[in-house]
């Protein structure tokens, strides 16, 4: 779960963090009223869950009303990289003379967080980890012990940051370890840490993701989840809770475990087909969950042909077909050719509860895969 | 011959009173596993599916003799649940559990390096040893006994390619699952490494998937210590780049690792063929063999 960058500053800033003066605005009235008590000259920054605002002209700085309105007209409401803006950060421009990036992450890897400093900041720091990697230093946390003060010190030091300022750094990071650890995040970033001419930091930028799967022990920033689909059917996989990405092709594609829905879409495609989505039901599916699984697939438009594909680990095969029965026993036409194939836990109960009038039934993964690509084949012939 | 599991392993079962524990328990030992206990706090005394629970894993470890565990606890209770098992010295703990916090898991792995136990998962299927045992929920009569190791980190592909091996006549020693998750206890490094030292098995398979550097670690250990010839398979060729790994994750490598092609290329340069489908996985095992 991606929190916006103006719940992420709240998070921040209510553990200490210095963040400049800022206020959230819906409207062009809104925008000036928060630039007129945040005092220009501001920023005005959209709020959408996109990397590169700023270079897709998503944040404007402006000195005076006119500008405040110019920019406010032209950012609200515009489509940034597929989301609508409906939101916008007006805040104080800060007058800095050095950006830097400080970030804390999980090195999947060594399975520990890792804290990272750079005198980088301000750009895409995955540009320089990219080009540059030693321009950004980086210390193995413990997690039984967390972030020490010597190693902050030491990664703040190893990083390069000037001598003036890299006890408020130092500070900032261990804050921000801090929060990254107590609210179960998966990273925190602050780019750029703005250095100003006093000598003070301040994070222009906060990035928070949380752990989706600690959500039950983060009630708090949980009730800060927004939904922020780019299409209706992504929607409606959010309220089915279904791990689900639209395609561009016409094969609609249902199965059980990533690993195995991804060889499916793989299959698809090697045998000549386009896959329209992935849809994985998740482990132990029961027949509710199976019939809203079609649903979802019917109701996309591009979609010409079906294919189920099951191998029953913790998911039953009799569950699997008694949802399949029901979704498609209330039509008096299937809207579109289904195939499917059941393997593993209780398949043989499964295929004889499975209503073979409504449905083709395949023994293989290929097989059903060829004949799902035929059926949308014939289609556009 | 196996790795990590055999006919002689006692299992206990970590929440062996909930519904998935308990259909799953009935499977295993339906399938030859010897499950000697259970243990759910506070259910101490009480008998599953002609088992007994214990209320601590150290009880079941006393009373029964039992030295490896199946955990089936939810999310929020399962690291600890890990942990129970890592104290209780067992050799082996298989965690089922899906959606355990990252954060836990890293704690999980950090006390891995300090115990002798062997931690496959979480968010597996587990493993088995075919006509000997089975420790987890996987569909044991897909398996069939033979030469052929297995290792994946999706539990769904597990069984497909298993299926597509032993439709041919290709048994395995044992088909490890080792989960999907960003932290998890046994790699692909540590099951090719046991499998290699396993005279049994003349081939092993192994099954990946995009994100994460494992499979090119996995092909780099290959290359530099494994006599044992290996096949492979990657899935995820046409997955969307929206389902990449997030942000600040790629920073720490810096490098763009974890597509299918970079997988597909270590592993071929790890003289690793790599099949385009399952069947083609069972081509090549047959054409190593």
């Amino acid at each position: 779960m991606k929190l916006h960058e103006y719940q992420a500053k709240s998070v921040f800033a209510d553990a200490g963090i210095p963040t400049p003066d800022s206020q959230l605005a819906e409207s062009t009235e809104e925008v000036l009223s928060a630039a007129e008590s945040v005092g220009y000259p501001v920023a005005v920054k959209a709020q959408v869950q996109v990397g590169g605002r700023g270079k897709a002209g998503g944040i404007e700085l402006v000195e005076n009303d006119e500008e405040a309105r110019e920019a406010a007209d032209s950012i609200l409401g515009m489509d940034l990289k597929g989301y609508t803006v409906e939101r916008v950060l007006v805040e104080e421009a800060v007058d800095f003379v050095d950006e830097l990036y400080v970030g804390v992450t999980m090195d999947r890897g060594e399975g520990k967080p890792v804290a990272m400093v750079s005198r980088k900041g301000g750009v895409n720091i995955e540009e320089v980890a990219e080009e540059d990697p030693d321009a950004i230093a980086r210390e193995h946390v413990d997690p039984a012990f967390g972030l020490q003060p010597y190693q902050a010190r030491r990664v703040v030091y190893d990083a390069g940051i000037d001598r003036e300022v890299a006890g408020d750094v130092s500070s900032v990071l261990t804050t921000l370890f801090s929060l990254w650890d107590d609210r179960d995040a998966s990273d925190t970033e602050i780019n750029p840490l703005m250095v100003t001419s006093d000598g003070e930091v301040i994070a222009a930028d906060a990035v928070m993701n949380i752990d989706e799967d600690a959500l039950f022990r983060q009630a708090e920033l949980a009730e800060m989840e927004e939904e922020s689909y780019t299409d209706d059917l992504e929607r409606k996989a959010g309220e089915y809770g279904f791990d689900y990405v639209r395609l561009e092709g016409d094969v609609g594609i249902i199965g059980n475990g990533a690993g195995l829905v991804m060889t499916t879409l793989d299959l698809v495609d090697y045998y000549g087909g386009e896959p329209a989505n992935f849809l994985d039901v998740g482990g132990g599916a029961k027949a509710d969950r199976i019939a809203n699984a079609l649903d979802m697939v019917f109701s996309d438009e591009n979609v010409e042909s079906v294919v189920f594909n099951i191998f029953g680990g913790i998911t039953r095969g009799d569950e699997v077909a008694k949802g399949i029965n029901n979704a498609l026993e209330q039509f008096d036409e299937i809207p579109k050719p289904v195939v499917v194939r059941l393997a593993g836990t209780n398949a043989e109960e499964g295929m004889e509860i499975l209503n073979a009038d409504l449905v083709q039934v395949e023994q293989t993964l290929e097989e059903a895969v060829q004949r799902a690509v035929e059926n949308a084949q014939e289609v556009h012939q | 011959m196996s790795i990590l599991v055999d006919e002689d392993t006692r299992v206990v079962v970590q929440g062996i009173t909930g519904g998935e524990g308990k259909f799953h328990t009935e499977q295993m030992m339906e399938y030859g596993t010897n499950v000697v206990a259970g243990a759910v706090p506070g259910r101490g005394g009480q008998e599953v599916a002609g088992v007994p629970v214990y209320d601590t894993v150290s009880q079941a470890v006393r009373e029964e003799d039992a030295d490896a565990s199946v955990i089936f606890v939810p999310p929020a209770f399962a690291a600890d649940a890990i942990f129970e098992s890592l104290d209780s010295e067992l050799d082996l703990a298989v965690a089922i559990t899906e959606g355990i916090p990252t954060q836990d898991m890293s704690k999980v792995y950090k006390r891995l390096s300090e115990v002798d136990t062997h931690l496959v998962g979480p968010n597996c299927p587990g493993l088995i040893t075919p006509d000997e045992a089975k420790l987890g929920i996987l569909p044991g009569n897909i398996f069939s006994s033979g030469n052929v190791g297995l290792v994946s980190r999706s539990g769904t592909l597990t069984y497909q390619v298993v299926d597509n091996l032993t439709n041919r006549g290709l048994g395995q020693t044992t088909a490890v699952g080792i989960g999907g998750d960003p932290i998890i206890g046994t790699s692909f490094v540590d099951a090719l490494s046991l499998f290699e030292e396993d005279p049994e098995t003349d081939a092993v398979v192994m099954c990946g998937e995009i994100g994460g550097e494992d499979e090119e670690q996995a092909a780099e250990f290959i290359a530099e210590n494994m006599d044992t010839p290996v096949a492979g398979f990657i899935a995820g060729r046409t997955a969307p780049p929206g389902k990449r790994m997030g942000h600040a994750g790629a920073i720490v490598s810096g490098s763009g690792t974890g597509t299918a092609e970079s997988k597909i290329d270590a592993l071929n340069d790890a003289g690793v063929p790599v099949g385009d489908t399952p069947e083609e996985v069972a081509d090549n095992v047959e054409d190593l063999l």
